[in-house]
């Protein structure tokens, strides 16, 4: 059978859709967005009418996935792993009202931080809700976990998370299809009761996610993703989970020594551990993210022998993702490194564009800022976030999606003040509205600046959920008409632009000045 | 039959189209590939890699091992330099001889140069221009390609195929520009390689 080119993310995409998928929800965020996006390019998506719109949110997109769940439908929603926080509530309730149609949650973590604020660990949300987790190793995983997640979530009765890393979402690899299934038919959730989390229905449908705990148990003991494959050297096991084992199969091409567990589906499968533990000296846990596996392990053995090793020990950093370098130092390999790196290669961080509005938007600002011995700009999540480095260092701080306002009136309620926060459209739909709303209803001296690039530019320019409603939003919120101020970001406009900006910091109670010009990105692909 | 490619550039130089020629021509070839590339924050104006592994066997890492690499294929020369520690001991660098210069510190061109022509096995290529000659102007990139398939063990006619296929979509003119662009970086290799 013909062999596709996929990233992880597309294999993902192309595994739901043939899986019987009605819908996907998804807010952009690196490294998740290619799963939405294959999903809007693709004819057979196309043809079957299956939902891919991006929504304002990850938790508006969680909600709306477990809707479509609710009427027996299969649904999936992807996002970054921070989104995951934000989507954290309709998550962890899922888990307890279980699903109708089968819902995946897709997670994607970023080790090393390549594009993200922290590198935490998807895997330990699914063990917080208490569903099973599956973790593709390569993109044929990927493909099929998506494919088969999707029943056996509705085999389970509970939503599946499946995590991905950066490196696997953006390796491409050949992947080989299955035959689609239909998309499941309109079907009412018997139990009229099933999605009503009044505390007396709650306690009951708890009861029931605990005890389906061995159920999730005897499905990975006998998972096809959970391969025990035995080795003569019983000095030490190793389990390999998720990309972990490429690197580790990297380091023996002509096979592993050592008994090598490799894990695939959670909650771990005790039986080969069990063997493992008492047949070997030691144990080596590879795994991607936090020692989650090591810690549990540990817990779960007598504490003298196997002596577990892994991230949690030192034998491999905590930090930071792995490579095959770093695994085969672990078990010792010699290898021959190529020339270091010439002194006169320089670092190349990344910038704004050239032409970029922010670019403008700064330039004045930080003219601006200069005038005042305290002011301080809070900043947030989007290209503009770069305005943190040189030449511009415009920013203070960089929390979540939607902080920079809310910051900026916490700031402002402690006495400072110009406080300013500088937010973007796709941003501010996503959580900064709510934000706003909280200052405007205590009339916080804050002066807010959307920087409107008209998309969600970091990402690679996906729609931005406020498209052409900005202003209509901060009025309807309450922010006085004559305080909302549109400019263009745009050189020749230098000094107007710094002239409102200082009347809006004056201006004693909330303010928004709208920086509009489209992203350049976005521009040059229109004229292509 | 394994080779090891180390793609380099900075964000916007189109490195995942020439990840993209190379690798459409070994899955035609029947070959395993993994490739692994870079999206997000880092492209904008940032230094980008992509590993691109190529097998007649499967592939386990999507990752090449420090030491690896056949061939550093770089659209920048300072970027072709990064990565000398994941190169082999025989292993060759191809590489544009354009700097791109979007930091303040960059050094001067002549020292990137010389770093570059201390390695025994490189070929640079004035990528830009050559394209420019073939009435190519947008096509550097695949000049690229051209200059790095005598280090591939690749036929010319399956990256023509590669470059058929992909560039179908866009006209008989955009393929004909490319395939010039790609036999002009190929005769240049033949040409300067030692």
């Amino acid at each position: 059978m013909e062999k596709l080119l996929l990233l992880a993310d597309e294999a993902i995409a192309l595994g739901a859709l043939d899986g019987g998928l009605s819908g996907v929800y998804a807010y952009p965020g690196t490294p998740s967005t290619e799963i939405t996006e294959y999903i809007q390019q693709s004819p057979q998506g196309k043809a079957s009418e299956v939902h891919c719109k991006w929504s304002a949110n990850e938790k508006t997109a969680m909600e709306a996935a477990v809707g479509l769940s609710f009427v027996g439908k299969r649904a999936m929603v992807c996002m970054k792993h921070v989104g995951l926080n934000v989507a954290a509530d309709p998550f962890m309730n899922a888990a307890v009202t279980g699903i109708n149609g089968g819902l995946i949650v897709l997670s994607a973590d970023d080790p090393s931080m390549h594009s993200s604020q922290n590198e935490q660990d998807s895997r330990f949300y699914g063990k917080f809700a208490l569903i099973p987790v599956l973790e593709p190793s390569n993109q044929q995983e990927a493909y099929d976990m998506a494919y088969e997640g999707l029943e056996l979530s509705e085999k389970l009765g509970r939503p599946i998370l499946l995590r991905i890393t950066t490196r696997l979402a953006h390796s491409r690899s050949g992947v080989i299809r299955k035959p689609c299934k239909p998309q499941n038919a309109m079907k009412m959730p018997a139990n009229k009761r099933q999605f009503i989390l009044l505390p007396a229905i709650a306690r009951g449908r708890y009861a029931e996610l605990l005890a389906s705990q061995d159920k999730f148990q005897e499905s990975s003991e006998n998972s096809v993703y959970n391969t025990f494959t035995d080795g003569g050297n019983k000095q030490t096991g190793i389990i390999a989970a998720g990309i972990g084992y490429n690197y580790l199969m990297e380091n023996f091409p002509q096979g592993c020594p050592y008994p090598v567990l490799k894990v695939g589906q959670y909650p771990l499968p005790l039986k080969p551990i069990e063997k493992m533990a008492a047949e070997c000296e030691s144990i080596m846990v590879i795994e991607e993210g936090y020692p989650l596996i090591e810690d549990a392990i540990r817990g779960m053995l007598p504490p003298k022998k196997p002596i577990i090793r892994g991230r949690g020990d030192g034998s491999l950093p905590r930090q930071g993702e792995l490579n095959p370098d770093i695994v085969a130092k672990a078990f010792g390999i010699q290898k021959t490194e190529g020339k270091p790196m010439p002194e006169v290669v320089k670092m190349r961080p990344p910038a704004l564009c050239q032409g970029c509005g922010h670019r403008d938007m700064y330039a004045a600002l930080k003219d601006v800022v200069a005038e005042y011995t305290q002011a301080k700009v809070f900043g947030d999540i989007g290209c503009y976030t770069l305005g943190a480095l040189p030449p511009y260092t415009a920013i203070d701080s960089c929390l979540d999606m939607g902080a920079s306002i809310t910051m900026a009136k916490g700031a402002a309620d402690g006495g400072l003040h110009p406080s300013i926060a500088v937010i973007g459209d796709s941003t501010f739909a996503h959580s900064g509205i709510t934000a706003l709303l909280d200052a405007v209803n205590e009339n916080s001296p804050i002066t807010v600046i959307i920087s409107d690039n008209e998309t969600t530019a970091m990402t690679g320019g996906q729609d931005s959920a406020d498209f052409g409603k900005i202003e209509s939003i901060c009025r309807g919120i309450g922010v006085p008409e004559n305080h909302i101020r549109v400019l263009v970001p745009l050189k020749k406009n230098y000094e107007e632009m710094k002239q409102v900006i200082r009347e809006e910091i004056e201006h004693n109670g909330v303010s928004v000045i709208i920086p509009r010009r489209e992203c350049v990105q976005t521009l040059k692909r229109k004229k292509k | 039959m394994k080779k090891d490619i180390i793609l380099s550039g900075v964000g916007g130089q189109g490195i995942l189209s020439i990840a993209a020629v190379i690798g459409e021509a070994a899955l035609q070839q029947g070959l395993y590939m993994k490739q692994s590339e870079v999206h997000g924050m880092s492209q904008r104006g940032g230094d980008v890699q992509s590993n691109l592994r190529i097998s007649d066997s499967p592939i386990a890492s999507d990752l090449i091992p420090k030491g690896n690499a056949d061939l550093i294929l770089s659209m920048e020369p300072m970027e072709a330099l990064r990565y000398l520690p994941y190169m082999n001991e025989n292993g060759w660098i191809v590489s544009s001889s354009t700097c791109f210069k979007n930091i303040p510190d960059y050094p001067a061109d002549v020292q990137i140069i010389d770093e570059i022509k201390k390695c025994p096995n490189h070929v640079l290529v004035d990528a830009e221009e050559i394209a420019k000659q073939c009435g190519n102007t947008r096509g550097a990139n695949i000049v690229l390609v051209g200059a790095a398939l005598p280090f591939l063990d690749m036929p010319v006619e399956t990256v023509e195929n590669a470059i058929r296929y992909i560039f179908s979509r866009k006209g008989e003119q955009v393929v004909e520009a490319n395939l010039a662009a790609m036999r002009a970086g190929y005769d240049h290799s033949m040409k300067h390689k030692q």
